[in-house]
């Protein structure tokens, strides 16, 4: 059993997660928007059909996502590009704040 | 006197001990008590005993240390250590690991210093100066003072899921020489490192940076040659 | 090997580019379902705007082409997937991703 008790690693398995949902999303996306090419009509029938509790909760969930990913790879980026070598225990906080964030102003417009 | 439970992952299974606790000893202590009044055939392996050899290194209640500068009191839990060989790497017997892949690593990363002014190993007429404040020596500095014994290593996931991955310590190595200004085989130090054997695996978990017992940052390292070998790519 | 190097420095470059996009992605998923999402407010917003199309085509092209090289990642450490083969397969199918995210942008440009 390896030593996995730090931030820099609860970071990384954050970053892992959320980008396997999101590459497995996706394609989903892009077939959904692809609607559109039958017209407005049709992009609007997918959109009522999403418009429940059920595809709200998974929207929130991948805006959360996407908003963790982006701000764990910034912090990735940091340290590779920029050697951002002290603060990584801070910018992993910083990325669960801003996810959580974007999070709960989805919800809050959304709503 | 209080007792300490120790467990041992021995090559035939888990051991377990009690000792004495004693107000300050080491987990290298404990170990050596063991082999001395209980178990005369435990292996285990440990030279210098002050933190320089790099030869003691355990897996410490589920943390790679190195056990000579490891005090029992700051790792025990429950009156409790639980000791076991240091993760990837293979078992020579009980506590003892071969460190043979880990300093071939080292080999293949290049960490033999290359002389630039002398190819064919002769000592160069003058001293080369590196000023101490230069970045470059700075950053050499950083990383130089690895005793080699494994702990990152032991920590690192990437290592488990690759076994030719490099690993921190030859990777921290080998960017210690591309800082090194006296050294003229930067080139193929960083092919040598490139690819999925090597830094660009890293997933910056810093478990190596997190463990090393002598506070080096081999996960800055193995960014830093990153960092070299992306604009070596773009701007060659 | 100098494949895998331009694998990497490829994930990176990308990587850049959907930091700034995703800024862009999230402040307008925000915007846009403030009273809920329809067609309409999505088929005004883009229909015939050329800034919209090409930046949904870049983004597409570095979300289908990151998110495939992610994959190779984790599918070679947790699956052992390795080698060639493997490497041109995740390509292909990040390639066909961003194909089907830059028709559906096309789709909305001419909707």
């Amino acid at each position: 059993m390896r030593d996995r008790r730090h931030p820099a690693y609860w970071g990384f398995v954050l970053h892992r997660v959320s980008g396997i949902g999101l590459a497995l999303f996706l394609p989903l996306h892009f077939w959904a928007l692809g609607h559109a090419i039958q017209g407005e009509a049709a992009l609007e029938g997918f959109l009522r059909f999403t418009d429940n509790w059920a595809f709200k909760t998974g929207e929130w969930g991948l805006v959360t996502l996407l908003a963790l990913h982006l701000a764990g790879g910034l912090r990735v980026l940091a340290l590779e590009f920029l050697g951002w070598r002290a603060r990584q225990k801070d910018l992993v906080a910083l990325s669960a704040g801003f996810a959580l964030g974007a999070g709960l102003m989805f919800l809050l417009h959304a709503g | 006197m209080a007792q300490l439970k120790v467990r041992i992952q021995r090559s035939d299974g888990i051991a377990e001990y009690a000792v004495a606790a004693r107000e300050n000893q080491t987990v290298l202590d404990v170990v050596t008590e063991i082999q001395r009044e209980q178990q005369p055939d435990l292996a285990y392996r440990f030279a210098c005993r002050v933190g320089m050899c790099g030869s003691c290194a355990m897996e410490v209640n589920g943390v790679a240390r190195w056990t000579c500068r490891t005090h029992v009191r700051k790792v025990a839990e429950d009156g409790t250590l639980t000791l076991r060989p240091l993760a990837n790497l293979p078992v020579i017997r009980d506590l003892a690991t071969d460190m043979k892949p880990f300093f071939d690593k080292w080999a293949r990363a290049r960490g033999q210093f290359q002389p630039k002014d002398a190819p064919n190993g002769a000592v160069p007429v003058e001293f080369a100066v590196v000023p101490p404040s230069s970045p470059k020596r700075q950053e050499a500095d950083a990383g130089i003072e690895c005793i080699g014994c494994g702990v990152c290593y032991a920590s690192c996931d990437v290592v488990s899921w690759n076994p030719d991955y490099l690993g921190p310590a030859a990777l921290n190595r080998a960017w210690t020489l591309v800082n090194d200004v006296r050294d003229g085989g930067r080139r193929e130090r960083l092919d040598a490192v490139a690819g999925d054997a090597g830094c660009h695996s890293c997933h910056s978990t810093q478990g190596c940076t997190e463990r090393c017992p002598k506070n080096l940052d081999p996960s800055s390292a193995i960014a830093g040659l990153k960092r070299s070998i992306f604009w070596g790519v773009l701007a060659p | 090997m100098r494949g895998q190097v331009h694998l990497w420095a490829a994930q990176r470059i990308t990587a850049f580019v959907l930091a700034a996009a995703v800024f862009v992605h999230l402040a307008t998923i925000m915007l846009a379902v403030r009273g809920g999402l329809s067609a309409a407010e999505i088929v005004a917003r883009l229909s015939g705007a050329e800034g919209w199309l090409a930046f949904y085509a870049v983004f597409a092209l570095a979300a289908g082409i990151h998110g495939a090289i992610g994959m190779r990642n984790i599918a070679g450490e947790w699956l052992g997937w390795r080698g060639r083969g493997f490497d041109a397969l995740w390509l292909g199918i990040g390639l066909v991703t961003a194909a089907f995210g830059i028709r559906a942008a096309w789709g909305l440009y001419h909707a």
